[in-house]
C-alpha cells in the first residue's frame, strides 16, 4: 500500500513539476545519453571535445559514433533506410537531405527553429542551401548547418619562397611563382614541380582526387568543371541536361582535369581522396594539393609541412574569370526514429548559440554562423580563416535529389574512365553521364 | 533405411517417437536455418528482380516490373563489359593455378629432401586473410614505395615509379591475377596432391616393367588418373573466382576506370551504392542461373572423366 502511495504521489510531483520546469530539464530526465553520429575525422574529434559543455549544461551524456569516410554513407544510410535507432542526432552529408527529407528519416527543423528564435538568416547562405533546404530554394529545414566545408588547395609556400626556384619559374612561364589565380597558371605551377629534385627528393606537381568507389573524382573534376562552365541542367528547364553537361566549356573542363591528372600528378595516384591526399603533401610529395578544408587546422599543424611551410588558397578561375569550388560539409539534423526528439533537439538548440559556435571554431570546427565568420575579426584567427571564407563564398553543390547515389555512381564511372583509364574523349564521357542521368531521372519520374 | 536399421536398445530411450521422427528431429533445425538463410533469401530476391524496389526509399509503392530489369541488365554494354573482365580474370586465374599448382604438386609428390617444409611454405598465402592479403599487395604494388616494383625494376630496368601496377588499365588486370595465383595456388596445389598420391604405386611398377618412359608414365597414368581431382580444383576455384570481390575491391576497387570492375563489384555497386534493389536482384539471379548453369554441364563432365 506504502508503495503505492508513493508511486502516486511521485507521479503527481513528477507531472506538476514537469510543466514548470525549462525544457532542458525536461529532456535531461527523459534522455540520461543521446548518440550522434558522424563520419570518423578530425572534426569530429573536436565536436567530442565540445560536446563536453552540453553535458555539463543539461546532464545528457553524449555517446559518437564516428565511421570512416569509406563506409561513412554506407553504413549509416543502411541505419535511415531500416528505420534504426542508432543514431539521435546525425551529421549527414549535404548530398543525403533530398533523400532523408522525401523518405522521412529527419525531423523537419521549422516549427522548432520558429519557437527557439533560431533563423537561418544567420548562417552562411550556402550552408543553409547545400545542408538544409530540401526542396533546395524553398524555406523547409530538414538541418543546421553543422560544418562548412569546401575544396581547396595548400600549397608547400616554402618552396615557392625559394628565390632560385622564383627565378627559373619566372623566367619559364613569365609570371612570379605563387598561389596561382587560374587553372592553367595552376598547372604551369605543377608542371614547374613535376618529377623536380627538391633537397635530394623528387617531388611532384598536384595531388588531385580521382578515387573511384565513393565519390572522390566527382569531388574533384567538378572543382574545375565548374569554373570552366559546367551546369547541371539547364536554368530555365529543370532537369534538362543536354547541352549544360556536356556543354563546350564542361568538355574543355574535364579535358583539363585530365591533362592535370597526366601530367602533374605522383605515379600510382589513381584511386586518391582525402585521406591519400593528407598523406601526399604531409610526406613532402606535392607542391599543391586539393582537399576539403577540413583538412587545414590538421596540415598547418604538422611539424613537417605545417606553419611557415604552408599556404592556402581558393580554387582558381577558369578561362573565363568563373570562379567556383565544389561544397562539402554537412548538417546537424535530428533522426526521427529516434526516441529521444526531444533532448536531440535540446542539442541542436545549444549548437546553434553563438558562443558554442565561436568555440566551434577555434577547436577545429568550421562553423556556419555568420555571427562567427563574418566577425571582422575572423580572418586574422587562423593562417586559413581568410581562404575559407572565399571559398564557401564560391560554393557550388552535386545533386542532392533522393537518387543523389545513382547520379554520383554514373559520374564516379564516366569521370574515371576517361581521366584515369583515358577511354573515349571527354566529350563522350560526358554525353554517356547525361545518358545515365537521364535514365536516373526517368526512373524517378521526373522526366 | 539406416534410421530402420538402428538397434532397438539405442531407439528405446526415444519411446513413442518412430525413427523417421528422430532423424526429422535431427535434421528440422539445421533445414530451417538453410530455408531461412538460403532458400527464402533466393525466393524473396527472384519475387524482388521483378519490381522496382528501392531499400533506400522504403516510403514508395514498388511496381511489379515483368521483366524490364532482366531486359534492361542483359542490354546493358556496361554490363557485358563486366562479365567479359569476369571471364578473363576466372580464365586466366584458373590457367594459372591449375599449371603452377599441377606443377608444385608433381614435385612435391617426389618427396624431396625437405618436401614437408616446402609444402608447409607453399601452403602460407592460402592460410592469410584476404582483407591482410589485399592490403599488402596494394604496398608492395606501391610504385613509389613498393617491393614489388622494386624488384621488377631492377630486373627490367624500368624506373619503380613507371610500373604503377593499380594504375595502369594494362597492368592493373594482371596485378589482381598475380595475388589471386599467389594466394590460391597452394589450394589446387593441395587438391593435385591428393589425387597424385591416391595412383597406386603398383601401376607405375607395371609402367616400368614394361618400359614405360617416365614422359609417357606421366600422360598415360599421372595424368588421366590425376585429372578428376584437378577438375575438382579448377570448379572450386572458378566458382570463387566467378564471385571475387574481396581482393578486387582492395586492390583496385574496379579501376583504374572499369578495367577491373568484375560482375561483383558491378552488382555491389547497384544493389549498396546505387540502391537499385529491383535491379540488382535480377542481376544476382543472372549471376547465379549462370555460375549454378555452367558448374552442373561441368559436374557432369567430371563424372564422365571418372567413370572412365
Amino acid at each position: 500500500m506504502n508503495r503505492i502511495l508513493s508511486t502516486a504521489l511521485a507521479g503527481i510531483a513528477v507531472s506538476c513539476f514537469g510543466t514548470a520546469v525549462p525544457v532542458l530539464t525536461t529532456s535531461a530526465a527523459q534522455a540520461e545519453e543521446l548518440t550522434l553520429c558522424w563520419a570518423a575525422w578530425d572534426p569530429a574529434n573536436a565536436l567530442v571535445e565540445l560536446s563536453k559543455d552540453f553535458t555539463a549544461a543539461s546532464g545528457i551524456d553524449m555517446k559518437f559514433e564516428f565511421v570512416p569516410w569509406t563506409n561513412y554513407a554506407d553504413r549509416f544510410l543502411n541505419e535511415l533506410n531500416s528505420k534504426g535507432q542508432l543514431c539521435d542526432l546525425i551529421i549527414g552529408d549535404s548530398q543525403w537531405i533530398g533523400g532523408s527529407a522525401e523518405n522521412g528519416h529527419y525531423v523537419k527543423l521549422n516549427d522548432f527553429f520558429a519557437a527557439q528564435g533560431i533563423t537561418m538568416d544567420d548562417f552562411v547562405p550556402a550552408t543553409v542551401t547545400g545542408y538544409s533546404e530540401w526542396p533546395k530554394g524553398t524555406p523547409n529545414y530538414w538541418a543546421l548547418p553543422a560544418m562548412g566545408d569546401v575544396v581547396g588547395w595548400t600549397y608547400r609556400k616554402d618552396w615557392f619562397e625559394r628565390p632560385e626556384l622564383q627565378a627559373e619559374f619566372k623566367e619559364k612561364y613569365g609570371w612570379d611563382l605563387g598561389a596561382p589565380g587560374t587553372f592553367e597558371q595552376l598547372k604551369q605551377i605543377a608542371e614547374f614541380f613535376q618529377n623536380r629534385d627538391i633537397d635530394g627528393t623528387t617531388v611532384y606537381g598536384a595531388s588531385i582526387y580521382t578515387e573511384r568507389g565513393s565519390e572522390g573524382i566527382t569531388m574533384g573534376a567538378m572543382d574545375v568543371l565548374y569554373s570552366y562552365g559546367f551546369e547541371y541542367d539547364n536554368p530555365d528547364e529543370p532537369y534538362a541536361m543536354d547541352g549544360f553537361v556536356n556543354s563546350e566549356s564542361a568538355v574543355a573542363g574535364l579535358e583539363f582535369y585530365k591533362a592535370l591528372y597526366d601530367c602533374c600528378t605522383p605515379p600510382g595516384a589513381s584511386n586518391s581522396y582525402m585521406g591519400e591526399g593528407i598523406d601526399a603533401f604531409k610526406s613532402g610529395q606535392v607542391a599543391m594539393h586539393m582537399n576539403f578544408a577540413f583538412t587545414w587546422p590538421g596540415l598547418y599543424k604538422d611539424e613537417a609541412v605545417g606553419g611557415d611551410r604552408i599556404g592556402f588558397f581558393a580554387n582558381p578561375a577558369g578561362p573565363n574569370g568563373d570562379q567556383f569550388a565544389q561544397l562539402g560539409g554537412q548538417g546537424i539534423s535530428v533522426v526521427s526514429y529516434s526516441a529521444k526528439q526531444d533532448a536531440a533537439l535540446e542539442y541542436i538548440k545549444w549548437f546553434a548559440n553563438p558562443e558554442v559556435q565561436a568555440k566551434w571554431w577555434s577547436l577545429g570546427g568550421f562553423s556556419c554562423l555568420n555571427a562567427v565568420v563574418q566577425d571582422p575579426g575572423f580572418p586574422a584567427t587562423q593562417p586559413y580563416a581568410q581562404t575559407f571564407l572565399d571559398s564557401m563564398a564560391i560554393v557550388k553543390d552535386f545533386w542532392a535529389e533522393p537518387s543523389y547515389a545513382s547520379l554520383l555512381q554514373a559520374s564516379q564511372k564516366r569521370f574515371h574512365d576517361y581521366v584515369v583509364a583515358g577511354q573515349g574523349t571527354a566529350k563522350e564521357a560526358l554525353d554517356l553521364m547525361v545518358e545515365d542521368w537521364t535514365e536516373v531521372f526517368e526512373d524517378d519520374g521526373i522526366l | 533405411m539406416a534410421a530402420r536399421a538402428t538397434p532397438a536398445r539405442l531407439a528405446k530411450p526415444v519411446t513413442g517417437l518412430s525413427d523417421r521422427m528422430v532423424a526429422w528431429l535431427f535434421i528440422g533445425p539445421t533445414m530451417l536455418l538453410l530455408l531461412a538463410l538460403n532458400i527464402f533469401p533466393l525466393f524473396w530476391a527472384i519475387a524482388l528482380s521483378f519490381t522496382n524496389y528501392r531499400a533506400n526509399r522504403p516510403n514508395e509503392p514498388v511496381d511489379n516490373v515483368g521483366i524490364r530489369n532482366y531486359e534492361r541488365i542483359l542490354t546493358d554494354p556496361d554490363i557485358w563489359i563486366s562479365m567479359q573482365t569476369t571471364a578473363n580474370f576466372v580464365f586466366w586465374t584458373i590457367a594459372l593455378q591449375t599449371l603452377i599448382g599441377f606443377s608444385l604438386a608433381y614435385f612435391i609428390d617426389r618427396k624431396f629432401r625437405g618436401h614437408a617444409f616446402w609444402t608447409t611454405i607453399i601452403l602460407v598465402p592460402m592460410m592469410l586473410s584476404p582483407a591482410v592479403v589485399g592490403n599488402f599487395w596494394r604496398f608492395l604494388y606501391e610504385p613509389q614505395i613498393g617491393l614489388f616494383a622494386y624488384a621488377v625494376s631492377f630486373v627490367s630496368g624500368i624506373p619503380p615509379t613507371e610500373i604503377a601496377m593499380l594504375s595502369n588499365v594494362t597492368l592493373a588486370p594482371w596485378s589482381i591475377i598475380i595475388v589471386d595465383t599467389w594466394m590460391w595456388t597452394p589450394y589446387v596445389m593441395l587438391i593435385c596432391l591428393a589425387g597424385l598420391r591416391s595412383i597406386p604405386d603398383y601401376i607405375y611398377e607395371a609402367a616400368e616393367v614394361d618400359r614405360a618412359s617416365p614422359w609417357r608414365q606421366f600422360w598415360s597414368i599421372t595424368l588421366p588418373m590425376a585429372l578428376p581431382f584437378i577438375m575438382l580444383a579448377v570448379l572450386f576455384r572458378g566458382i570463387e573466382n566467378f564471385k571475387m570481390f574481396d581482393m578486387v575491391n582492395l586492390l583496385t576497387g574496379g579501376g583504374p576506370g572499369s578495367t577491373t570492375e568484375v560482375a561483383s563489384i558491378t552488382l555491389k555497386r547497384e544493389a549498396f551504392e546505387k540502391w537499385r534493389t529491383g535491379y540488382s536482384s535480377a542481376f544476382a539471379i543472372i549471376l547465379f542461373v549462370a555460375v549454378f548453369g555452367l558448374a552442373n554441364i561441368y559436374v557432369k563432365a567430371l563424372n564422365r572423366v571418372k567413370q572412365r
